[in-house]
C-alpha cells in the first residue's frame, strides 16, 4: 500500500512538471527571423582581399593550401611582367572546408581571411566550389593598411631589396665571413 | 418497400462517408494538435512555418507521403508485407462505425441514429476488430525481412495479446451496470451520470490498456525508436507508412471515443448539441494521451508484462466481483 502511495505520489509529480511547463515561454530560437548574435571572431565564408593600392594580395605561396587539414584550398601560381606573383586560378570547396582559420593564419600577406559569414547554403554539392572570381573582394577585409610588397624583401617595381619601408640593405655576406 | 430500402441504403453511403472523412480529416489534425501540444509541454513550439500556426502541417504532410516511391525491401514477404498497413488502417476505422456520435437526428420525419451501426454486440465488435488490429502489426514485421521489424512485431503482438484482457475485463462491470452490449444502450445508462464516477477503478484499467493497444508513449515498445529504429513499420516508405500512422491516430480517436463513450457520459451534456459534446470528450482524452506521452518514459519490456499480468488483470477481476457484489446488495 505503501508503494502504491508513492508511486501515485511520483506520478502526479511528474504530470504537474509537464503541465507547469505547458505555460512557459517557449525557448526556441525562431531562426530566420531572429539571428542569434555572433561571437566577435566567428569564422565563416572565405574571402581574398587586395592591398590598399587595389592589388591582389595573394602572392600564391600554397602555405593556406598545405596548412588546410581537408585539403580544399587549391591554386596555380603565376608571375606578372613586373614581378609580382599572383594566382592564375584559386579555388576552394567549400563542401569541404570547416572554417577551421589555420589559411588565414599562415598568410603571409592577410590574403585570404575568414568572414563572420555563413549563411550561403547552396542546392547542390558542386555550387560550393567558389573559384577566384568569386572570392575576390574590392577592400582589404580586416587589415586595412598592409601591403606585402612595401615591406618584402624582393626585386619589384615597388623598389630594390633593402629599400622597403623598415628594411635595412642587404648584408654583404662576403663581410661577416671570420 | 424499395423505397424506403433505397433511403436506407443511401442514408448509410451519407453515414460512412462523414464519418470517413470526419475521422480522416480530425485524425489529420490531431497528428498536428499532437506536436503543438507535445511541443509547449517540452517548451518548444512545434510546427509554424505551413500556414498560420503551421495549421497547413497535416495537408503538407499527406502530400509529401503520397508522392514519396512506395519501396518493398528484398526478401519481403510481398503479399503480406503489402496488405498489413491496410489491416492495422481499416480496423482501426471500422471500430469507429459502432461508436455512436450523438442523440437520435429527426430529419423529413424519420429518426436517423448518429451510428454507423447499432450492433446490438458493439463492444464485442470492437474488442474483435482490436484484436485484428494486432495482425498487421505482426504481419508488417514479419513480412518486411528486417530484424527490427521482425522484433517490433513481435512485441507488438505480445503486447496487444497481452493488454485485451484487462481491457476487455475492465468493461465488463459496465456491461453489469448497462445490461447491455450495444453501445448506444450504454450511453443511455449514463443519462444523469457518467460512469466513472461509479467505476474508476475500470476507467483507469481501461485508459491504460488502450494507451498500451494503441502502441502510445510510455508502452511504444513495438517502435521504440532508440531501439528498434521504428519497429514494425521500420521497413515501411510513402503512403503505407502513413497508413500505419493513420490507423495509429485513428485509434488513438476511437479509443478516445470508447472511453468517453462508455466512462464520460458519451454524447450527454448540458447546452451544446450531442456530437459537439462527444468530440469534446474525445479531444480531452486525446490531450490527456498527449500530455502522458509528454510526461512518462518508455517502459522496459518486462515491466510492461508486469503491470499487465500481475497489477491489471487481478485489479479488473476484483473490480468485477466487487461490482457484482455491490449490484447484488442494493437489488
Amino acid at each position: 500500500m505503501e508503494s502504491v502511495r508513492e508511486a501515485v505520489k511520483a506520478l502526479a509529480a511528474g504530470f504537474a512538471e509537464t503541465f507547469k511547463h505547458l505555460f512557459r515561454k517557449p525557448i526556441t530560437e525562431q531562426y530566420p527571423e531572429y539571428k542569434r548574435p555572433l561571437p566577435e571572431r566567428a569564422r565563416g565564408r572565405i574571402i581574398l582581399t587586395r592591398d590598399p593600392d587595389g592589388e591582389e594580395r595573394c602572392v600564391s605561396c600554397f602555405l593556406c593550401s598545405a596548412v588546410c587539414p581537408v585539403s580544399c584550398i587549391s591554386m596555380e601560381g603565376d608571375e606578372k611582367p613586373n614581378g609580382r606573383r599572383y594566382p592564375l586560378w584559386f579555388r576552394i570547396n567549400f563542401a569541404r572546408c570547416i572554417y577551421c582559420g589555420l589559411c588565414e593564419e599562415a598568410c603571409p600577406t592577410s590574403a585570404i581571411q575568414l568572414t563572420p559569414d555563413y549563411e550561403f547554403s547552396k542546392r547542390t554539392p558542386l555550387d560550393f566550389i567558389y573559384e577566384k572570381e568569386d572570392l575576390l573582394v574590392d577592400h582589404q577585409g580586416k587589415d586595412k593598411n598592409y601591403n606585402y610588397y612595401r615591406y618584402a624583401g624582393i626585386t619589384t617595381d615597388e623598389g630594390g631589396k633593402g629599400e622597403h619601408i623598415g628594411e635595412d640593405k642587404p648584408v654583404n655576406v662576403k663581410s661577416n665571413l671570420p | 418497400m424499395m423505397l424506403t430500402w433505397m433511403a436506407g441504403f443511401l442514408l448509410l453511403i451519407v453515414k460512412l462517408a462523414v464519418v470517413l472523412f470526419f475521422l480522416l480529416f480530425v485524425a489529420a489534425y490531431l497528428v498536428w494538435v499532437e506536436r503543438k501540444f507535445l511541443a509547449r509541454l517540452q517548451i518548444r513550439y512545434g510546427p509554424n512555418r505551413a500556414g498560420k500556426f503551421g495549421l497547413l502541417q497535416p495537408i503538407a504532410d499527406v502530400v509529401k507521403m503520397v508522392t514519396k516511391e512506395d519501396t518493398v525491401p528484398d526478401g519481403a514477404d510481398k503479399a503480406f508485407f503489402l496488405i498489413a498497413p491496410a489491416v492495422v488502417a481499416t480496423t482501426a476505422f471500422l471500430m469507429f462505425s459502432v461508436v455512436p456520435l450523438g442523440s437520435d437526428l429527426t430529419l423529413f420525419g424519420r429518426k436517423i441514429p448518429l451510428v454507423v451501426t447499432d450492433l446490438n454486440i458493439g463492444l464485442l465488435f470492437v474488442f474483435a476488430l482490436s484484436s485484428l488490429g494486432v495482425y498487421g502489426v505482426a504481419l508488417g514485421g514479419w513480412a518486411s525481412n528486417s530484424k527490427y521489424g521482425l522484433l517490433g512485431g513481435i512485441r507488438g503482438a505480445a503486447q496487444m495479446i497481452s493488454y485485451e484482457l484487462p481491457l476487455g475485463l475492465s468493461l465488463i462491470p459496465i456491461i453489469m451496470l448497462a445490461r447491455s452490449f450495444s453501445i448506444i444502450d450504454i450511453v443511455d445508462a449514463q443519462a444523469r451520470y457518467p460512469f466513472i464516477l461509479v467505476q474508476p477503478v475500470a476507467f483507469v484499467i481501461f485508459v491504460i490498456s488502450a494507451m498500451a493497444e494503441s502502441k502510445r508513449i510510455p508502452f511504444d515498445l513495438p517502435e521504440a525508436e532508440n531501439e528498434l529504429v521504428a519497429g514494425y513499420h521500420t521497413e515501411y516508405s510513402g503512403m503505407r507508412f502513413g497508413l500505419f500512422f493513420l490507423g495509429e491516430y485513428v485509434n488513438m480517436m476511437v479509443f478516445g471515443g470508447i472511453v468517453s463513450v462508455l466512462f464520460l457520459g458519451g454524447w450527454h451534456g448540458p447546452l451544446l448539441p450531442s456530437f459537439v459534446w462527444l468530440f469534446i470528450k474525445i479531444m480531452l482524452v486525446a490531450l490527456f494521451m498527449i500530455w502522458v506521452r509528454g510526461t512518462l518514459p518508455r517502459l522496459r519490456y518486462d515491466q510492461l508484462m508486469t503491470i499487465g499480468w500481475k497489477v491489471l488483470i487481478p485489479v479488473a477481476l476484483l473490480n468485477i466481483l466487487a461490482t457484482a457484489a455491490i449490484g447484488i446488495m442494493i437489488h
